[in-house]
């Protein structure tokens, strides 16, 4: 079976990498980038602990093959932090104490910002659709719609989100 | 999981994807949105020798209106179906329908071609194309055919496709003036398939009697339920709750659930009655009825 060479962009620096067809986007991440902050959940499209953003959308890294990224920006809980600085879905989600085991928590941030990105003043019920493809088991999402909305509000205090 | 070992191809012009479908024949299959396929091939439910990704061939991704047709590309993505203000606008039971598939991650990936082209009786699609009276376009090695919807559902993941065949639009006629439709699904939660869903889409006359029904139901069979019977009785009546329910009754009646950790038989019957009576009630309010 042929492998493939593929040119990503994760978290804004191109990456190289050699790749088997039936390697996920996933594995390319973790295993390859050593990346390991997007997390491996229930392997089976359900839970979105593997959520990253793909040319700025949110999708499950578990279902999409790594040769389908090619030529794409790929971006991950890596890249929120910049200059030291955690980035305001991640601040919210210190300040509101949108996590307990912390699991799901990178995908949860990733579909947050892709929303936050597309829509700077949801509504809960907005903020609840928006999640509602990341499973989280501690919390009740409570702290993490409130998370989302604290991380809102400093994006109108003029902060770049996503 | 690690699916078996494939070969992916990347072609960039249908033809070219055409020709290695038919190079590769059965052990080849199209990768849409993948939202499907992949987990199907990462559970080892499914196997395929060779992919071939539609995704690198411009030109399949549209929304449009045009020659009294509704055309959606076989590529356009769940997620822009669902945004899409001409389609809320106008062909709110595909709003309905893209608001209720997998959840919102899976929509950014999966493709609404994809969900016809599955055969996959849990899908949501089917039933609301079948309402709306819809055709599917595929593009094989001897050119472009049509294919009406009412054919192209054979049985459980089988469809009027062939193996060297690429579904490329969706055309949904236009509705005319005083139309409505709607698609109501039951899931235990979100990412669920369909308990029962109803897709339902009416116009009505100057009387205010029903002109044209298209009434169908998602997972309670092998393949999409429409009943001649229900929608029989339907037109020409005007749609009260009577007419409503007794249609719905009978398209109920010609569902053939199976019985799964979702429910019972008898159960997945009544849901699928009560998913048509919604469907029909909110298609004939949209429709201005009531």
């Amino acid at each position: 079976m042929a492998t493939h060479k593929i040119k990503v962009t994760v978290n804004g620096a191109p990456r190289e990498a050699e790749v088997e067809s039936r390697l996920l986007l996933v594995h390319l991440l973790r295993e390859d980038f050593r990346l390991t902050g997007t997390h491996i959940g229930c392997d089976t499209t359900h839970c979105g602990a593997c959520t990253v953003l793909l040319d700025g959308q949110p999708v499950k890294s578990c279902t999409v093959l790594a040769v389908q990224a090619d030529g794409r920006q790929v971006a991950t809980v890596e890249g929120l932090e910049k200059d030291g600085k955690l980035h305001p879905v991640q601040e919210g989600f210190w300040q509101e104490h949108g996590l307990q085991c912390g699991y799901c928590t990178p995908g949860m941030m990733m579909t947050s910002c892709a929303l936050l990105a597309r829509n700077a003043n949801p509504s809960e019920p907005e903020i609840r659709e928006a999640i509602s493809g990341n499973l989280c088991r501690c919390t009740g999402y409570l702290n993490i719609v409130k998370a989302v909305q604290y991380a809102a509000a400093k994006q109108k205090e003029g902060v770049h989100v996503a | 999981m690690i699916p078996a070992a494939f070969d992916y191809h990347a072609p960039t012009t249908l033809k070219e994807a055409v020709a290695l479908l038919s190079q590769h024949k059965d052990s080849a299959k199209v990768l849409s949105g993948g939202q499907s396929l992949l987990p199907l091939l990462k559970l080892r439910l499914g196997q395929a020798g060779h992919l071939v990704d539609i995704g690198r061939i411009p030109g399949l991704e549209y929304i449009k209106e045009e020659g009294g047709m509704l055309k959606i590309g076989g590529r356009t993505r769940e997620s822009t179906l669902e945004r899409s203000e001409l389609v809320r606008a106008r062909y709110p039971i595909l709003s309905d329908t893209a608001q209720v598939i997998a959840d919102p991650l899976v929509r950014n990936m999966a493709t609404v071609g994809g969900n016809l082209a599955h055969g996959d009786p849990g899908n949501d699609h089917p039933a609301t194309m079948i309402a709306l009276g819809a055709q599917v376009v595929a593009v094989g090695p001897k050119g472009e055919r049509v294919i009406q919807i009412d054919d192209f559902f054979l049985g459980l993941f089988q469809t009027a496709l062939q193996a060297d065949e690429i579904l490329t639009e969706i055309r949904v006629p236009t509705p005319p003036a005083r139309s409505g439709g709607a698609y109501f699904k039951l899931e235990r939660k979100v990412g669920d398939y369909a308990t029962a869903a109803a897709a339902a889409q009416i116009t009505l006359g100057p009387s205010g009697a029903v002109e044209r029904v298209g009434l169908a139901l998602t997972n309670v069979g092998p393949k999409p339920v429409r009943s001649a019977t229900a929608e029989k009785h339907l037109a020409g009546k005007k749609p009260d709750a009577a007419s409503i329910g007794e249609a719905a009754r009978l398209v109920a009646q010609a569902s053939s659930p199976s019985a799964d950790r979702r429910g019972s038989v008898d159960y997945k019957r009544e849901m699928a009655r009560v998913m048509a009576v919604r469907a029909l009630t909110r298609a004939v309010e949209r429709a201005g009825g009531r």
